[in-house]
């Protein structure tokens, strides 16, 4: 459906996207994760034409869109903060596409409604735009933008601003309404259980490249370098040497893997894979912090301080046995929790 | 204990104590309105209308029935709609220039489009009559002269009110958010289609404004329709100034007067109306963000097409002064400079003339000081908040009250003052005030037009946390409010500054002979025949220009970027 082949932009001397290489099939949804400032939003700009790459090409269906301007790309884009059209009312943002489009009027009425009642504001489009909360501006632009039926759809941070409860509630609905209507969308977010939640296939960029891609779980399980690692929230990256059928960590030795290769790595210690014992048992740690963070897992994240130095440890715990901040601890690690990271 | 209690008494009073604080700071501007504005009009048109103590109303429908008025009003109309429109056409792509393009040498460039605005009329004239006159460069060139046609009138217009809509139009546009067209394209708009939906409608309000100004300006033109419209053409204005001063008709000054107010008043009343209508929040972003360098042909063509606009529109007559100037009659040099300072001692000088530099600042700044009081006690005024619910009938009323200076007669104003300042207790004939008091009049148009925006866009939780912090109401407008406002305060003071000293409908009657102000000068000049006469007075009007120029030169390094609807 989309191809970026090797496409680069460039705002002065800085890179905001350099050879990028993307392919999305159709009815995938595809998020793009990574921090502000990697180049997420300038790849959906120049996907809508809106920025003009400055090599490499943008392909839809198969066919370059260099020359095609932005209202003839058939793509939809949801912008960031919305940009509803403050002198229209809800049903003239959503009808907006349609116009465009030569619907006739009585079809684009039905099609507003239809679509309102998609995105839950059956009967909104005497509403004014200023006069709607946050969740309902978005619905009404995810609306807006799915009117034209467009053949592929980008959304940028769709649910950045809302709050917890209504962002999941959300992404349930969005993922609903895509598989429903066969849309084929393309996603950027900063924030990553909202990529792992929306995604078929997760894209992580890094300073405008990409950094690795893959289903949410290959990603979440096998972080391709120490950045895609440090972004998803692990802090437990550490320099160890494997020797043979062992790895020596500042925080003791644990079994590698027969495939590893001996000398220096970069390893990462997933929190999960920190068993906790008496003390006395494996590492020597102090409980240094203690953070519950809520949610149906009821686990706790506990940050360990060695009692020999070292750099300290994350590790989580069920909320049951979780110990009290002060209380010292045994720690090992589980063999099967050890990352090992490629790259830088 | 103490708190609570408080607190009781005080949200009990809070709907009328609001009231209160905004009359009390409407008391201000609504007395020096009614004494210095109201009064004198009224005080003029009574006279024109009661000539022997009698109301004379059969006058009414003799001016009204007169053919020669009729074509009078009907030129007046429609020059100042065609003025309108050419500015319009002219100035909104311009806007769209300055707003949205970055290149070399901008910041100057809209310094200077500024300065025709508050160059005096009389300047302005005699600018395009060196450029479009006998003997100017067109006929130098040519052999084409338009000093006589209609053109001459409308295109000095045009140079005069460019940068009303180049300024109010390109702020709201350099502020509208460029992804609100984006959103538009990708939903499938051309990019006309998506300017025509999408930009036109948010521009709606500051299009109007502008050609609210623009209109108002051309309708009450006085220097520059005396200076280029020869015998034939003349506005509502220069009938007035002709009836009062030349022909001494009063009851037909009165009933002009009377007739150009109504007009005024109806228009901005229209105004107020349709405006309101179209007012919506709009998402708007800081200026700097939209600005970029030209992209592709079609931007590199507008742009330089701007340019030459700019070029021959407003550099060329701003030019063709400067050179005029210093062309003497033995080559180029400083002659008619090192006249001014001579003491010819005749009638029409009986000082020398570069005494009317020091007069025109001394004038300007007391002018400005007064504008800027009255001015902002009326932006405070509007701003202050009530209970619940948006501004009052009250507001409105004063509001579009304070704009009316701007679209009456100064000529009426300036006679006005004669007439009815000449008793104790308000004898100010023998007073040095007597012109800044004029002044400040369209003065404080500006200095609330400039405020009021910046104001208003104070978040009120600024004011709230300041509030709950400890702050009390004055405590909060001196913490909060005025730090925000105090840059543009600068800029409005500028504009008042400027304004003042290029005022002339009003200063011509009330500047005495030995102390004229530097347009007066200028007139006094263009008035008599000669070569060294002219030559003066495009020496003055360098001067003049030099000084609005310096001043906005300044004004634009204060300029903050949501400064003000001017």
């Amino acid at each position: 459906m989309l191809e970026l082949d090797g496409v680069t932009v460039r705002f002065g001397t800085r890179t905001a996207l350099e050879e990028v290489q993307l392919a999305v099939a159709e009815r995938e949804i595809v998020c793009v994760l990574g921090p502000s400032g990697s180049g997420k939003s300038t790849l959906l700009r120049v996907v809508a034409g809106l920025q003009d790459p400055e090599s490499g090409a943008v392909r839809l269906a198969g066919q370059d869109q260099a020359r095609v301007p932005v209202h003839r790309r058939g793509v939809g884009l949801m912008f960031q903060d919305q940009q509803l059209f403050p002198q229209r009312d809800v049903g003239g943002n959503v009808a907006f596409g349609l116009r465009m489009h030569g619907v006739p009027a009585e079809r684009r009425a039905r099609r507003v409604a239809e679509l309102l009642g998609v995105v839950g504001l059956p009967g909104a489009e005497h509403r004014a735009v200023a006069s709607l909360s946050g969740g309902e501006q978005q619905r009404v632009a995810l609306a807006r933008a799915l009117a034209p039926q467009p053949r592929l759809l980008m959304l940028d941070e769709p649910l950045g601003q809302l709050d917890r409860g209504l962002r999941e509630r959300l992404t349930r609905e969005l993922r609903r309404i895509f598989t429903e209507l066969g849309t084929t969308a393309l996603a950027v977010t900063h924030d990553q259980s909202e990529a792992f939640a929306l995604a078929d296939r997760v894209v992580v960029m890094e300073e405008g490249r990409i950094a690795q891609q893959g289903t949410p779980l290959e990603v979440w399980r096998q972080p391709a370098s120490e950045f895609v690692a440090r972004f998803l929230g692990f802090e437990n990256v550490v320099t160890a040497t494997v020797h043979g059928d062992g790895v020596a960590t500042p925080w003791g030795k644990a079994p590698a893997p027969a495939d590893w290769p001996d000398g220096e790595v970069r390893l990462l210690v997933r929190p999960t894979g920190v068993r906790l014992g008496p003390a006395g048992t494996g590492l020597r740690c102090t409980v240094e912090a203690r953070t519950f963070r809520g949610g149906s897992g009821s686990t706790v994240t506990l940050l360990l301080r060695p009692a020999g130095g070292g750099p300290p440890l994350e590790a989580s715990c069920p909320l049951g046995e979780a110990p009290e901040e002060g209380d010292v601890v045994g720690a090992t690690l589980d063999p099967d929790e050890l990352v090992l990271l490629g790259g830088a | 204990m103490d708190v609570t209690r408080r607190e009781v008494v005080r949200a009990k009073g809070r709907f009328a104590s609001g009231n209160l604080v905004r009359l009390g700071l409407m008391a201000v501007p609504f007395v020096f309105f009614g004494l210095f504005f109201a009064y004198p009009v009224a005080a003029i048109v009574g006279r024109g209308l009661r000539p022997e103590g009698a109301w004379a109303f059969s006058v009414l429908g003799e001016v009204l029935a007169d053919p020669a008025i009729g074509r009078v009003l009907w030129f007046t109309l429609w020059q100042a709609a065609a003025s309108t429109a050419l500015t319009l056409a002219l100035g909104v792509p311009a806007a769209y220039v300055f707003a949205r393009l970055e290149f070399p040498g901008k910041r100057l460039l809209r310094a200077v489009l500024v300065i025709p605005f508050v160059l005096p009329t009389v300047v302005a004239g005699s600018a395009f009559l060196a450029l479009l006159g006998r003997g100017g460069v067109l006929d130098g060139l040519f052999g084409v002269r338009l000093d006589t046609s209609v053109w001459a009138i409308l295109v000095a217009h045009v140079f005069f009110n460019f940068a009303v809509v180049v300024r109010t139009v390109g702020g709201l546009w350099a502020q509208l958010d460029p992804r609100q067209e984006e959103a538009a394209r990708v939903l499938g708009a051309g990019r006309a289609a998506a300017w025509r939906r999408v930009v036109l409608p948010a521009l709606a309000p500051s299009i109007g404004a502008a050609s609210l100004i623009v209109f108002l300006f051309t309708f009450t033109s006085f220097g520059i329709v005396q200076i280029l419209g020869g015998p034939r053409y003349a506005t509502l204005e220069v009938e007035i100034y002709r009836q009062t001063a030349d022909l001494f008709q009063l009851p037909t000054a009165a009933v002009l007067t009377l007739l150009q107010l109504l007009v005024v008043v109806l228009l901005l009343a229209w105004h107020a109306r349709t405006v309101r209508k179209r007012e919506s929040t709009l998402s708007l972003v800081p200026a700097e963000q939209t600005a970029h360098p030209p992209r592709g042909r079609g931007q590199w063509a507008l742009l330089w097409a701007v340019l030459g606009v700019v070029g021959v529109l407003v550099v060329a007559p701003l030019a063709v002064l400067v050179e005029r100037s210093f062309n003497g009659p033995d080559g180029y040099g400083l002659t008619f400079y090192r006249q001014l300072f001579t003491d010819t001692g005749n009638t029409t000088f009986p000082v020398p003339p570069i005494a009317a530099v020091g007069n025109s600042l001394a004038y300007a700044a007391a002018a400005t000081a007064l504008a800027l009081v009255v001015g902002s006690l009326a932006a405070t005024a509007l701003t202050v908040r009530r209970g619940a619910g948006g501004p009052g009938r009250l507001v409105r009323g004063f509001d579009a009250l304070l704009m009316l200076p701007l679209g009456t007669s100064a000529v009426t104003v300036g006679f006005g003052f004669l007439v009815a300042l000449d008793e104790p207790p308000l004898d100010l004939r023998e007073s040095w005030l007597l012109v800044p008091l004029a002044q400040a009049l369209v003065g404080v148009p500006f200095v609330v037009r400039t405020l009021l925006p910046v104001l208003r866009a104070v978040d009120v939780r600024l004011r709230e946390s300041a509030a709950v912090l400890g702050a009390s109401p004055l405590r909060v407008w001196r913490e909060v409010d005025l730090p925000m406002v105090g840059r543009s305060a600068a800029v409005a003071a500028g504009f008042a500054f400027a304004v003042s000293l290029g005022e002339f409908g009003a200063t011509v009657f009330l500047a005495r002979p030995d102390a004229p102000t530097l347009p007066v000068a200028v007139a006094r000049f263009l008035g008599r025949a000669g070569e060294a006469n002219y030559g003066q007075a495009m020496a003055l009007s360098t001067l003049l220009m030099v000084v609005c120029g310096a001043t906005l030169l300044v004004l634009e390094r204060v300029r903050t970027h949501s400064a003000g609807e001017f």
